[in-house]
């Protein structure tokens, strides 16, 4: 018989492990408390199986990935929360202070805006004026810039979808 | 909806909203668990359709983000996010 709970600890252990080396590659770091970064994991692969993506363990989300897009994991929240609050909103990516053990991530106020304030923001990204030449594509995740007609499929420094590209000038 | 209640002694009526796969819903269930204090619950992730609606509005009064988790004490104040010291001040612990 199938031993499920092993099964998902494996899956758990083997998506921890990949992160951590992506975070280590991008200078990230994750939560040195091991158990809690492998608890929000968990709540990440939960979110896939509901959703179809990596929402965020610690925010409610819609179902509808056009909607959810800015908190799939790594969200665009993350760089800010780290600079202002040493952890982003879950505290599975903390500061290097953090991540070295010399404290312990709190709990963080959530950046992310209201649903009425994003889709107003949303809007007013579309009527961005474009210069002639190529457009600059803008991830969102880790701020990488790129001209070029359309984004790339996969965000060449973070491995963030297409999706998450906006168009910066 | 689905409201879990937690067995303890009765400090007020609390009203966690909360996810299931939130760690800081999580030490906050914990925290009154371990200070033996009675409550109720909400996982509102697991909520679908009105119910799911209804708990958002709920928590709006609240916290107009609708952040988790939200701790509603007597229908009177509210702590938002896991914040330890503002609990047991509030709640006499």
């Amino acid at each position: 018989m199938i031993d499920v709970k092993k099964a998902l600890n494996l899956e758990v252990d083997r998506v921890y492990a990949k992160i951590k080396k992506d975070a280590d590659v991008g200078g990230y770091h994750l939560n040195p408390d091991v158990q809690f970064a492998k608890d929000l994991v968990l709540g990440l692969l939960i979110n896939e199986k509901r959703y179809g993506y990596w929402a965020c363990p610690c925010r409610l989300a819609s179902g509808i990935k056009n909607e959810d897009v800015d908190m799939i994991c790594p969200c665009d929240y993350r760089d800010a929360d780290l600079i202002e609050h040493e952890a982003c909103y879950c505290a599975l990516y903390v500061s290097s202070k953090i991540g070295a053990g010399k404290e312990a991530a709190e709990a963080i106020p959530d950046r992310r805006p209201p649903k009425e304030a994003r889709e107003e923001a949303k809007k007013k990204n579309k009527r961005v004026r474009r210069l002639p030449s190529l457009p600059v594509w803008h991830c969102k995740v880790c701020g990488y810039l790129c001209a070029r007609e359309q984004p790339p499929e996969i965000c060449p420094i973070c491995k963030a979808g297409k999706e998450r590209f906006e168009v910066f000038a | 909806m689905n409201i879990i209640h937690v067995e303890g002694e009765n400090k007020g009526k609390i009203m966690i909203y909360a996810l299931s796969t939130c760690i800081w819903c999580r030490k906050t269930k914990q925290l009154l668990k371990d200070k033996k204090v009675a409550f109720d619950y909400c996982d509102v992730d697991l909520e679908e359709g009105a119910d799911k609606e209804a708990a958002q509005k709920d928590i709006k009064k609240w916290n107009p983000s609708i952040s988790f988790p939200t701790l509603v004490i007597n229908n009177k104040e509210a702590v938002l996010g896991y914040q330890p010291e503002e609990i047991k001040e509030k709640l006499g612990l």
